[in-house]
């Protein structure tokens, strides 16, 4: 994304290009441009700009791409992480 | 219902027509959302609408029950036909509601069983925002209900020119952004969800400051503690892209440290003793980096990993820096 860069080298994003029948829905639904299809495969070319918002899993019909996707905010993580060893939280959810 | 205009007859019975102006109402809702007032019951029933005199050729548009969303889908229409099916996202906006999933592949078959959209429609295309695609599977949606997902622009401005463009999306329209103006509406809430502990940390504070050193010492104290907040919550979100480092926690420490300066010149700095020095300068910008670590969860482009990643340094950092600043607020006392 323009302008931003949030941490590098921290993306759990993996894409097993072995499964990848190239129909190009991961270029469709990232919103920072990670992917790219050439040659009937998708690649990754961007991977230190992924939020692991999930999208690109969600559609991916082969089941080739990996990411462990969810809240990723600071009080929802505090949250899941009082809620991980059945405490009651504190805040609220980013986006409740 | 907002924006009802009347009734459109269809194969399946009455469908509600919706307008695409926005009413003064409308607006001064948006407002107060934006200010968080009645927030979370800020939404409108989900369904099939019409805009404009839709016939079974014209476009289904997807979108959330959050009012605000609907709002936005809704005037982005303005002077077409199209139909606009709302889901049941619980008043929740498209991308919040994508990644807990109830903007999603269930709720989508079942809204489109549920609305006899099959029968309101001879096409079988379903235009969905691009922030959407993290809930729904698109393939999924296809393989129980015949409809194909087109996922369309991330901004439901953009949707005018998807739509007169053959329904063909640009770079441009799938690529996020985050301008000032986007990070300035998003201020207000941040603010407001800090209020609440903001009051009850002033309040003990205060207390605890007057008792030591009196209460005009004690008013100072609020005030800078107040001032690290802002430097978190507002300060922070707007300078976003010119305060250094990836870090959030780091950016807010900058934006706390800067206040510290600022009140140290302001509030006459040079009288204080050294022990109220190094409070103030270690726990403003742990405070400020607090809140603005938290505002990665309103960002589009912090990953899940590396929020992570930060907390576990910048967490016990914080908790340090408050102790040490606790400690020598305590040893200024009785030193």
């Amino acid at each position: 994304m323009k302008g931003f860069r949030y941490l590098q080298h921290v993306a759990t994003l993996e894409l097993n290009r072995a499964q990848c029948t190239g129909c190009g829905r991961c270029v469709e639904v990232c919103p920072h441009g990670v992917f790219a299809v050439a040659e009937g495969k998708a690649r990754i070319t961007d991977k230190n700009a992924c939020m692991e918002c999930g999208a690109c899993a969600k559609n991916c019909a082969a089941a080739a791409i990996l990411v462990d996707a969810g809240v990723g905010c600071a009080s929802g993580l505090i949250n899941e992480w009082f809620r991980e060893r059945k405490m009651r939280g504190v805040g609220g959810n980013c986006c409740s | 219902m907002p924006g009802f205009l009347g009734w459109r007859a269809t194969a399946v019975g009455r469908v509600a027509e919706i307008a695409t102006t926005l009413t003064f109402g409308d607006l001064l809702g948006r407002w107060k959302a934006r200010w968080g007032i009645g927030r979370m019951s800020y939404l409108v029933p989900a369904g099939l609408y019409a805009v404009g005199t839709p016939t079974a050729d014209d476009p289904v548009l997807v979108t959330a029950n959050y009012k605000m969303s609907y709002d936005i889908v809704r005037q982005a229409l303005s002077g077409r036909n199209a139909w606009l099916l709302v889901l049941e996202t619980f008043g929740i906006n498209v991308w919040c509601a994508a990644g807990k999933g109830t903007f999603g592949t269930d709720e989508l078959v079942r809204r489109i069983g549920a609305t006899g959209l099959a029968r309101v429609v001879s096409h079988r295309r379903l235009i969905l925002p691009i922030l959407g695609a993290p809930g729904v599977a698109a393939h999924e949606v296809t393989r129980h209900t015949g409809f194909a997902v087109l996922y369309a622009t991330i901004r439901a401005t953009d949707l005018p020119e998807y739509l007169d463009n053959g329904m063909v999306t640009t770079q441009a329209m799938r690529e996020q952004t985050f301008s000032f103006r986007e990070r300035l509406a998003l201020v207000p809430v941040e603010v407001v969800m800090a209020q609440k502990p903001t009051v009850v940390v002033c309040v003990v504070l205060f207390l605890a400051a007057a008792a030591a050193a009196g209460p005009v010492n004690a008013l100072f104290v609020i005030l800078a503690w107040f001032g690290a907040v802002l430097a978190g919550t507002v300060v922070t979100p707007l300078l976003l892209p010119v305060i250094p480092g990836p870090s959030f926690a780091f950016k807010g420490a900058v934006a706390g440290l800067a206040w510290s300066i600022l009140w140290y010149l302001v509030a006459g700095g040079a009288g204080w003793g050294r022990a109220t020095v190094g409070a103030a300068f270690l726990a403003l910008p742990a405070v400020s980096a607090f809140y603005a670590l938290n505002f990665t969860g309103s960002t589009p482009f912090t990953s899940r990993s590396g929020v992570k990643k930060e907390m576990r340094l910048a967490i016990p950092a914080m908790g340090c820096a408050l102790l040490l600043a606790g400690g020598a607020c305590l040893a200024g006392l009785f030193l």
